[in-house]
């Protein structure tokens, strides 16, 4: 048996989560959450290619407080099976030998459940290695679930014990703190955005959110493009501190976006009538969302130029204004997660093990609370950016 | 001030109070406005027909030359003038003139400069309805555009390098009439056409940091760098220009009516000023921002005319600050520890617009504290305490650039010369405000850096700069301080001044030059 936080159905709990929203998280991690402590059996490691992993740190993400929150769409609804352990941001202990990492090995997880992992014959995007976008996450001799965290017979990382299959794990080099280590996962999907991005070299970028997010985000752009001008949009002090160490050009806050971008790149202001939003003609030649709320979503759309890319690597909100899309010819791109085959030719983990080596990551981990204090823990990380914190992580060993 | 003194009028943007000064202070009024000529139409033809080293006009204009008249723009004179404006007179005299004379290729231009374009009813105010009538359909009377590249021609440079470059209308004249009104010492001469008909390539190198930072002051052309640049400028001008210049001077007599006891001495106040200023006071109080704007917006000054004179740059430029001189400038025995200054409604580059912070600052720190020969009536390292609010409030009309100033610029550095390396190129390459400036309403992009430079040699001499009642995030991004009162103010500077600092108050407007000895 163990300890662990269980995501379960509880339709009046998801009803009064998402009527309450966001706006009031102290109800929500109290008695509206659909999330409860609870002891229950260990998930198991029968297969050949699976183990168990104890996790040491394991994060909370913006999509797991999207979960307790209710402002996941129902959309996710059919790629998760309840009850589950949520946490797939993770640095863990091998505790059984998994192929060629011998047990004790320490551990970060890929947490897509992937066709290999699922043991049915791979689908088109896994053989090309684009495995965030896996068709079978439904099949095969795991319970559905898009990843590691959302899936009933995995475990999570907000639990003592989980499982996983060896193409999910990258060994930690000894040098990596496992506060780094934890960070390695969002980082890997930062890779990824920033490999989607296409950033030409010298193209002016936009990434608005500053959040674990939006500050990977403008990391891995500056480490991985050529990019010229990056303009963070920041709304807290430390967000904007942050933002210039991990390579922002310029800060601005959330009311600041249409003057900045204006000023950096040059471009025409309009403002349209009665009240209508504004936007430029011209602006950066790429925006990255990473808040997913409409009003962000609207911003960045709204300051690419004409011909531009738009990438949404928050998870998007419904009722943002298309009209640049179709006017402005804006190429709309998703980012999801991290492949194994990235455009470099490497899968995102690899790339991201490195940058969590070599990044000013010190102190991104700014709490950690053991399990049992969960509700305090998650209305610490829904307020993070305000309290100066960039992640918020459960000290599993602690709990 | 003494015992017997009672309270002094502060001009504090849309608005004025009454404040008690510390015993002792000293309070520099302007002087009595001159009486003005009797005859302004005679006093023009005059001017015309007997210049200082010139022919006179008439002599100069002949049938199928090209005559282009360019005049002063709406930045003067402060308030606008009551109609007919003196421009229009000299304007409509000439054009008699050119008539006479069989002159048909007349162009009339606007010598703005950076500074915003005018609007066609701010054109007609100047010149008149007729002259407006005859001119501006035809697109013969119009704003200069420092931007339109096909129409600047670029005579040569100095001596020292700078670049003269300015509208091909006036460069390929055969005859250049240039219409000034010289409200204070700083304009008029060779700043009129080498400055007001410029472009940005021109002006860049005497509007910058350094330059301002050594022009002490802008009221005495013979030790502003800045004047000595465009008196360099004017030379090579009018190696290839023939210039007729005209320049007038105005008296000290701005506010009329009702506003009447604003130019009076406090203890001559009759009764009917004490309830004028009672009655204004309270009202603009209780009205509304918009109404309040309105009202200082509408004001209009009954200048009288001290002087025209015509002919030659130098020579007409000496009678005219002998009449500015004769105006403005007051003996003031000594510097003081702390000059104190109240900013009022209007400046020159918010006419029919807002006064932001850098419009504010600039107004007090560049122009009033700049209105002194010899030097500044502040010693070095002294201190300097202003009122104005000092809100924070933008036209995006007429100031775009501002606001991006404002909010990028000085949140990175205050420093002229800092600011100028940094950013100056690219907000006066800017397309969006090269675009507004051209189509629009919008001070060119580079001219908030100009507002700033301005104060450059105000932040280098002074110790402390305090602003009383001003809004706390605005005046800390310029990197000032705020008080509440004045007595919080003096005891906010005085680590730098003392207990018991000597104290000047210079009571303007109307305008004063402080002669300190």
């Amino acid at each position: 048996m163990m300890l662990a936080l269980e995501m379960y159905r509880s339709p009046a709990k998801f009803l009064a989560a998402k009527a309450v929203g966001g706006r009031i998280p102290g109800i929500l991690t109290g008695p509206a959450a659909p999330l409860r402590l609870v002891t229950i059996n260990e998930p198991k490691a029968e297969r050949p290619g699976w183990a168990r992993i104890r996790p040491i740190l394991s994060g909370i993400c913006g999509s797991d407080l999207g979960m307790v929150t209710g402002s996941t769409k129902l959309y996710f609804s059919a790629v998760v099976s309840l009850p589950f352990v949520p946490g797939h941001e993770i640095v863990g202990e091998l505790l059984d030998d998994c192929e060629d990492l011998p047990k004790g090995t320490r551990v970060v997880m890929d947490s897509v459940l992937t066709c290999e992992a699922r043991g049915v014959e791979l689908c088109e995007n896994c053989v090309s290695g684009n495995t965030n976008r896996c068709d079978r996450i439904t099949v095969g001799h795991v319970a559905p679930g898009l990843q590691t965290g959302f899936c009933q017979d995995t475990g999570g990382g907000w639990g003592n014990m989980l499982v996983a299959h060896r193409s999910q794990l990258y060994a930690v080099p000894e040098a990596l703190t496992n506060e780094r280590a934890v960070l390695v996962e969002p980082l890997a999907g930062a890779v990824h955005a920033a490999l989607r991005a296409k950033v030409q070299p010298g193209q002016s970028v936009l990434v608005s959110g500053a959040g674990a997010v939006g500050l990977f985000a403008t990391l891995a752009l500056r480490e991985l493009t050529q990019a010229g001008r990056i303009t963070v949009v920041a709304k807290h002090p430390k967000q904007r501190e942050l933002a210039r160490a991990f390579g922002a050009s310029d800060v601005v806050a959330p009311d600041e976006v249409f003057r900045g971008v204006r000023r950096s790149t040059g471009a025409f202001r309009l403002k349209p009538d009665f009240g209508a939003g504004e936007f430029l003609l011209g602006g950066v030649d790429v925006a990255v969302d990473a808040v997913g709320s409409k009003d962000s979503i609207d911003t960045v759309l709204r300051v690419t130029k004409a011909g531009g890319r738009v990438v949404l690597s928050g998870m998007p909100a419904s009722g943002a204004d298309l009209s640049p899309v179709w006017f402005r010819e804006l190429e709309v791109t998703g980012t999801y997660a991290s492949a194994r085959e990235e455009p470099n030719g490497r899968p995102a983990f690899e790339t991201a093990l490195e940058l969590a080596g070599r990044a000013p990551l010190d102190g991104i981990v700014g709490a950690r609370y053991p399990l049992y204090r969960w509700r305090e823990a998650l209305d610490h990380a829904h307020s993070a950016g305000r309290l100066g914190t960039v992640k918020v992580a459960f000290d599993v060993r602690a709990s | 001030m003494d015992d017997r003194t009672p309270p002094l009028l502060v001009h504090n943007g849309e608005g004025f109070l009454l404040e008690r000064f510390p015993l002792g202070t000293r309070v520099v009024y302007p002087p009595e406005a001159l009486p003005p000529v009797r005859d302004v139409d005679e006093a023009i033809q005059n001017a015309l027909l007997n210049p200082l080293e010139s022919e006179p006009l008439p002599e100069l204009l002949r049938a199928g030359m090209r005559l282009t008249i360019a005049f002063d723009d709406i930045s003067i004179p402060l308030p606008p003038m009551k109609k007919p404006d003196i421009r229009q007179r000299i304007i409509e005299a000439v054009l008699e003139l050119a008539a006479q004379a069989g002159v048909d290729d007349v162009e009339l231009i606007s010598a703005n400069a950076l500074h915003r374009r005018l609007t066609p009813n701010e054109l007609r105010d100047i010149v008149g309805e007729r002259v407006f009538r005859s001119f501006f359909p035809d697109g013969k009377l119009y704003n200069f555009d420092a931007e339109d590249s096909a129409n600047l021609t670029h005579l040569g440079q100095t001596k020292h390098g700078e670049d003269v470059e300015i509208s091909k209308r006036a460069a390929e004249s055969d005859l250049l009439v240039y219409v000034n009104v010289n409200l204070v010492a700083m304009d008029g001469g060779h700043k009129s056409t080498s400055i007001g008909l410029a472009s940005y390539k021109s002006l860049k190198h005497h509007h910058n940091s350094h330059t301002m930072i050594h022009s002490r002051s802008f009221m005495d052309h013979k030790a502003s760098k800045m004047h000595h640049s465009a008196w360099r400028m004017g030379e090579v001008l009018t190696q290839h220009v023939k210039v007729f210049q005209i320049e007038t001077t105005l008296n000290n007599d701005i506010f009329g009516g009702p506003l009447e006891f604003l130019q009076k001495r406090e203890w001559e106040w009759s009764l009917k000023d004490q309830a004028s200023m009672l009655g204004t006071k309270r009202a603009l109080a209780a009205a509304p921002s918009k109404l309040r704007h309105k009202i200082f917006t509408d004001v209009r000054s009954t200048y009288g005319l001290t002087g025209v004179h015509a002919g030659k740059i130098e020579p007409v430029h000496d009678k005219t600050l002998e009449n500015v001189h004769r105006q403005h400038m007051v003996e003031v025995q000594g510097q003081s520890d702390v000059a104190i200054m109240g900013v009022p409604f209007i400046g020159p580059y918010n006419v029919n617009s807002v006064m932001n912070p850098i419009l504010a600052a600039c107004m007090g720190l560049g122009y009033y504290f700049n209105s002194y020969r010899g030097n500044p009536v502040v010693r070095k390292d002294g201190a300097v305490i202003l009122y104005h609010p000092v809100d924070y409030e933008f036209s995006q009309l007429h100031h775009p650039s501002y606001v991006d100033f404002f909010e990028e610029v000085l949140a990175e550095s205050t420093d002229p010369a800092t600011i100028e390396a940094k950013f100056e190129k690219q907000y006066a390459e800017d397309p969006w405000y090269i675009h507004l400036y051209r189509t629009s309403y919008a001070y060119h992009g580079v001219h908030p850096f100009y507002m700033w430079y301005w104060i450059s040699h105000a932040l280098d001499h002074c110790g402390d700069i305090v602003w009383v009642g001003a809004n706390r995030k605005t005046v800390e991004r310029m990197g000032f301080r705020s008080a509440s009162t004045l007595s919080d103010a003096l005891e906010m500077v005085s680590h730098s001044v003392g207990r018991s600092p000597s104290i000047t108050y210079l009571h303007n407007p109307p305008h004063l030059l402080a002669d300190v000895r």
